[in-house]
C-alpha cells in the first residue's frame, strides 16, 4: 500500500477569493490525496506551523492579492527555518509570468495561473513529491 | 467531542482549548475527516475553525483522515494519543469524524466522552438513543440560542433517567453556543469534574486497560484478516465461490465454508514466520 500525500491548501494574507483553492482541494481529493485545508486570512507564520503539525509533503499557496512577492518568500523562509525545505511549495493565482521567475528563482516550485486544468496540478505534484520517501 | 456533522465540534474545541491554554496547561487535538471510500482521498478541514490556536507553541493540533476505518475514529488514532501523551500534553482532544448512531470507537478511546448536539437534533434523538447517546459522558447542546434548545434539553435529560445509572456520576447537560465562546467555561469545568470523578472511584485504571484491551481486539481483526488473505490463490477461489453464489448454486454461507476448507485443505496454510514479520506494517 503505498503512502498517502498529504497537501496543505492555505489561503495567505487578505485577500477572500477561495473558490481556486477550493476547486484545487477538491481535486486533489479526487486524486486520492489528504488536503488539509486551512481557510482564508493565514499569516505566513500559521501556514508553515499548520505544515510542520501536519507533516504535509507540499504546501500550496493561493494568492490573488498580489502580494505574492512578499508571501511565498516569507512562507519559503520560515520552512527552511522549521526544517521543512524538503518539502514542495507551490502556488497559484493571479501572478505575472516576470514574478513566477523571480519566485521559482528561489526555490518556489510550478505556480498555476487561470485555465490551469486541474489534472496538471495533479499530476505535478506526483511526479514532484516521491512517494515511499519517508 | 463527538457528534453529528455542523453541530460545531471544532469551533468548541477552539474554545475550550483556549480555556485550557489560559489555565497553563499544553493541549494536543487530534481532528479526524472522513476519507473518500470512491477516491482514497480527504479534505481534513477542521483547522478551519482553530486558526487562532496555530501559532500557541502549547497547542499541537494534527489532522487525521479516516482511512476505511468505520468507527469515527482513524486506525491510528489511538496510537496518535499515547504518542501525544508521551510528550507530556496535559490535555488531549479528539474530534471525531460528524458521527450518525453507530461510529463509537471514540468512547473506546477517550477517557472522557462529550456529545455535541444542536437544537435541530431534536427530532433525531428517538432513533440516536441506541448507540451514540449511550456513551456519552457529558452532553452539549451547542447552537443553543436557536429555537427547540429548551426541549432538547429536556429530552436528554428524560432520556438519562432511562438510562442505567451508574454510581457517583451522572452525565452533565449543558448549553452553549460556541461561537460566542457561552457555557464554553461551565463544559470545561464539567469535563474537570468527570476526571475527579474518574479518579475518585478509581475507574482510570480499569478505563486505561479497557483502552488497551480493545486496541488488541482491533489488531486480531485486523492481522487475522491480514493472514487469511495472505495466500494468492485464496482470491482466485474467492472469485470462482462467488460466481457460483451469484448464480444460486450455493448461499454465501455455503461458500464462506467452502472457502474455509479450501484454505486449510489446499496447501493454503498461513506464511512462515518469516513472511509474515514482512506483513507487519
Amino acid at each position: 500500500m503505498s503512502r498517502k500525500l498529504r497537501i496543505l491548501i492555505a489561503k495567505p494574507g487578505l485577500d477572500g477569493h477561495d473558490r481556486g483553492a477550493k476547486v484545487v482541494a477538491r481535486a486533489l481529493r479526487d486524486a486520492g490525496m489528504e488536503v488539509i485545508y486551512t481557510g482564508l486570512h493565514q499569516t505566513p507564520q500559521m501556514i508553515v506551523e499548520a505544515a510542520l503539525q501536519e507533516d504535509v509533503d507540499g504546501v500550496g499557496l493561493s494568492i490573488l492579492s498580489g502580494a505574492h512577492m512578499t508571501l511565498f518568500p516569507e512562507v519559503m523562509k520560515r520552512m527552511c527555518e522549521e526544517g521543512l525545505e524538503d518539502r514542495l511549495l507551490f502556488g497559484g493565482g493571479i501572478i505575472p509570468g516576470e514574478d513566477v521567475e523571480t519566485l521559482q528563482k528561489q526555490g518556489v516550485g510550478k505556480i498555476f495561473g487561470p485555465g490551469t486544468p486541474v489534472q496538471a496540478i495533479v499530476d505535478y505534484i506526483h511526479e514532484t513529491v516521491r512517494v515511499g520517501d519517508v | 467531542m463527538t457528534g453529528p456533522p455542523g453541530a460545531g465540534k471544532s469551533t468548541l474545541v477552539e474554545k475550550m482549548t483556549a480555556l485550557f491554554r489560559k489555565d497553563g496547561q499544553t493541549v494536543a487535538i487530534v481532528a479526524v475527516d472522513p476519507t473518500s471510500p470512491y477516491t482514497g482521498g480527504a479534505i481534513l478541514g477542521d483547522r478551519i475553525r482553530m486558526s487562532s490556536l496555530f501559532c500557541d507553541p502549547g497547542v499541537f493540533i494534527r489532522s487525521m483522515a479516516t482511512r476505511g476505518s468505520s468507527g469515527g475514529l482513524a486506525f491510528r488514532t489511538r496510537e496518535v494519543c499515547d504518542l501525544l501523551d508521551a510528550f507530556g500534553k496535559d490535555v488531549i482532544i479528539v474530534e471525531t469524524i460528524g458521527v450518525g448512531q453507530a461510529e463509537l470507537d471514540v468512547a473506546d478511546t477517550a477517557q472522557t466522552t462529550v456529545i455535541v448536539l444542536v437544537p435541530e437534533s431534536g427530532d433525531g434523538i428517538q432513533a440516536m438513543k441506541a448507540g451514540l447517546m449511550e456513551i456519552g459522558d457529558l452532553f452539549v447542546v451547542n447552537k443553543s440560542d436557536r429555537d427547540g434548545a429548551d426541549r432538547l434539553m429536556v429530552e436528554i435529560q428524560m432520556m438519562l433517567d432511562l438510562r442505567p445509572q451508574c454510581e457517583g456520576w451522572r452525565p452533565g447537560v449543558m448549553r452553549t453556543t460556541a461561537s460566542a465562546g457561552e457555557g464554553v467555561d461551565e463544559l470545561v469545568r464539567q469535563i474537570q469534574g468527570h476526571r475527579d470523578y474518574l479518579k475518585k472511584y478509581g475507574i482510570l485504571g480499569r478505563l486505561r486497560k479497557d483502552n488497551v484491551r480493545s486496541a488488541i481486539v482491533d489488531l486480531v481483526r485486523q492481522r487475522l484478516e491480514e493472514k487469511f488473505w495472505e495466500n494468492a490463490g485464496i482470491r482466485s477461489v474467492l472469485d470462482r465461490l462467488a460466481e457460483e453464489a451469484a448464480g444460486g448454486k450455493m448461499s454465501p454461507y455455503q461458500a464462506f465454508e467452502r472457502l474455509l476448507e479450501a484454505r486449510e485443505q489446499n496447501g493454503m496454510k498461513p506464511s512462515t514466520n518469516k513472511e509474515q514479520s514482512d506483513h507487519v506494517r
